[in-house]
């Protein structure tokens, strides 16, 4: 178990470095021409350009520049002040691009939390239903709106939601957009993200509700499902302790990593739309002005976050889960 | 004394043939089956009917503008009018309104003209949008910008997705951790985020390295970045699946025939790999339209004033609540050719692998 542990670890570490290296490698190599003129932004004066070429270490070798961003990169999650040039700054207006994540984590935990939860229960419900009623016009109805639920465009679905329920109506029964703190009143905070949770949980019940249907009837053809049925279990039983358990595992692995990504910037759309200030929202207002540390600071803390996740999962799993554990 | 039962003969073939009353005994090719399960689900064929009808009616975009709406995608009309039933009809109403005696400017609300359908003689048959272009003739362009890309993207992806896992699968060793390896850097970041930092890193200056050059405004930036990023969700299951088949007897028999590494790749596991390869270029292509339609949302995509589904949207929500058919046919034609592609795609796996749908006995 340890080894196991030890060896996760260090395979996470591997991979830390060599997302952080294509991160580099899109933003700094690729773009071509002085990256120090771009990262001065619009009308730079020449010591500002000559500033960031030197503390970027742009006249060094790549090795130099990829430690440099690094650093600045880790600078920035510490608290306090730091100088100009030594973290990721947005040429827009020269915030911490460290502190702007921090500021929309909130938001986007609360996104991730509700609609992860809305997903989750209704998936399973879904797709239970649809397991035990295979064949039937229910099946056929869920599978149905499971598909039309994954050729949704969010962002799409978003608009018209925002439109219809809450712009439309003379008496809106829901807040348009925005963000209230959980800190301040929690039914205000519910009641402003209810719409955008159920938007950004639509995309995965239904696919959460036909991979369970799929890994459903896959179980019940197994033999333990048989033995149960045949020393006279009930039915319902069966369904719940035998072959919901069994179909569930799959369901976690997905789960976990789907909310990893939610976490770490995928809910992109839906906070767009919802105007909700997370972290996501954050990358794609730098996106309008090519701003490009914000978007390099979103993408690097992401992936490092779901890298994190997928094997603290992994971990978790292996704990619960034996056959997982190599020998 | 009985006979000794010596003679006994074994029919041939022919003659059990010829018994049965002539009836000739057929090979079916697995593609035969495939396309008879197909050919009886109504609803999969109709569907790709339908992705088919929207893919000429984007193809002929030019035709309609020229000939129908006579306009093209980036003409403004703002000033303009059109006959309507006879009344011409300004096509935006508002906004500031010159008074030459006084001299002033008076701001009334703005109203853009919205879908005339036929009455207008085919002009402006979905509205007009803000700059009084023509929304018929964006939503066409549209619509071929968006399918270019999102076939494109698909044929690049699936191409080297299934060349990396064919070497993977079939090499080991190495080669299969690099590419493995490969895949999983790819599949930690967030799909939309990695489309984003590699659309906007892009949008720079273009990409100018090992003698390729593509400038910033290029539809091969979003072609290119979306089939990167979806290469590992291609890539991933047809190695599993290589990684299985290599085990198996035929493969041992063509190398022991002396089949080189290539030959064993293209005609044997290939041919046995093709029809998940085929279910997943559908699937796709439904993904990367809408992978290109949010990334064209957020503006890192399709640049305007090149129109595509997804910016059409975007531009439109400013306009939501004067003009709300300016998000609502773009968002429309984006979920009927998605729906379209997954519902084919999926009676397609059906019909080619009817195992993978599992039956339930009752």
């Amino acid at each position: 178990m340890f080894v196991f542990i030890a060896r996760r670890l260090l395979g996470m570490f591997a991979v830390l470095i060599a997302v952080s290296f294509l991160v580099f490698v899109i933003f700094i190599l690729i773009p071509g021409g002085d990256p120090a003129e771009r990262m001065a932004g619009k009308n730079p004066t020449p010591e500002n350009v000559v500033n960031i070429r030197e503390k970027w270490g742009f006249d060094k070798p790549f090795y130099v520049q990829y430690v440099r961003m690094m650093q600045k990169a880790a600078t920035g999650i510490l608290p306090g002040s730091h100088g100009q040039y030594d973290v990721l700054r947005s040429f827009q207006n020269q915030t911490n691009v460290a502190e702007q994540i921090k500021r929309g984590l909130p938001v986007t935990f609360s996104l991730a939390i509700g609609a992860a939860t809305i997903w989750l229960f209704f998936g399973i419900v879904v797709g239970v239903i649809a397991a035990v009623k295979a064949g039937q016009w229910s099946d056929r109805l869920i599978t149905t709106l499971a598909l039309v639920g994954i050729s949704l465009p969010v962002f799409w679905l978003g608009i018209v939601v925002r439109y219809f329920l809450t712009e439309k109506p003379a008496h809106p029964l829901f807040p348009d957009g925005g963000y209230y703190p959980f800190t301040k009143d929690p039914v205000q905070w519910a009641y402003h993200l209810v719409l955008p949770w159920f938007v950004l949980a639509v995309l995965f019940i239904g696919f959460y509700g036909r991979v369970l249907r799929s890994n459903m009837l896959d179980v019940m053809n197994e033999d333990y499902v048989r033995t149960a049925r045949a020393k006279g279990l009930e039915p319902k039983l069966v369904m719940t302790r035998h072959v919901l358990r069994n179909s569930l595992i799959p369901i976690v692995t997905l789960f976990g990593l789907d909310f990893a990504a939610v976490l770490g910037g995928a809910a992109i759309l839906t906070e767009t739309v919802f105007e909700l200030h997370g972290v996501g929202w954050y990358a794609a207002q730098s996106v309008g002005d090519l701003d490009l540390p914000p978007i390099m600071g979103v993408t690097l803390y992401g992936a490092f976050f779901i890298v994190f996740f997928s094997a603290l999962v992994d971990i978790v799993y292996a704990f619960l889960d034996p056959r997982i554990r190599p020998a | 004394m009985a006979e000794p039962a010596t003679e006994l003969q074994f029919d041939s073939a022919a003659a059990l043939a010829a018994e049965e009353h002539e009836v000739a005994i057929v090979g079916r090719s697995p593609w035969y089956l495939a396309w008879r399960r197909l050919r009886r689900n109504y609803v999969a064929l109709g569907s790709l009917g339908v992705f088919i009808a929207i893919v000429i009616a984007c193809a002929l975009a030019p035709i309609y503008a020229r000939h129908i709406a006579h306009t093209g995608p980036n003409e403004t009309h703002a000033s303009e009018s059109v006959e309507v039933n006879g009344k011409e009809r300004p096509i935006i109403a508002g906004g500031s309104v010159y008074n030459p005696k006084t001299n002033t400017f008076k701001i009334r609300k703005v109203t853009i003209l919205g879908p005339q359908w036929w009455h207008a003689g085919g002009r402006y048959a979905l509205g007009a949008d803000n700059l009084g272009r023509d929304e018929a003739v964006r939503l066409l362009y549209g619509g071929m910008n968006s399918l270019m890309i999102g076939i494109g993207s698909a044929l690049i992806c699936t191409f080297v997705a299934v060349g990396l896992a064919l070497l993977a699968g079939y090499h080991g060793g190495a080669t299969d951790w690099f590419v493995s390896r490969a895949f999983d850097l790819i599949w930690a970041f967030p799909v939309l985020l990695l489309a984003i930092a590699l659309g906007s890193a892009l949008s720079i200056n273009g990409f100018h390295h090992f003698g390729i050059s593509i400038s910033p405004g290029s539809l091969w930036i979003p072609t290119i970045v979306i089939s990167i990023i979806l290469i590992p969700y291609v890539g991933r299951p047809i190695r599993g699946q290589v990684l299985s088949l290599r085990q198996k007897e035929f493969i041992e028999a063509a190398e022991g025939q002396g089949a080189g590494s290539f030959r064993v790749m293209f005609f044997d596991l290939l041919p046995n790999v093709i029809s998940t390869v085929l279910v997943f270029f559908t699937l796709i292509i439904a993904t990367n339209i809408l992978t290109e339609a949010g990334l064209s949302y957020l503006g890192a995509g399709v640049r305007l004033p090149n129109p595509s589904w997804g910016n059409l949207i975007a531009s439109g929500q400013e306009q939501l609540v004067s003009a709300p058919w300016l998000v609502l046919v773009p968002g429309l034609a984006l979920v009927v050719t998605v729906l379209s592609l997954n519902i084919f795609g999926d009676g397609l796996r059906d019909a080619l692998d009817p195992r993978s749908k599992t039956k339930v006995e009752r």
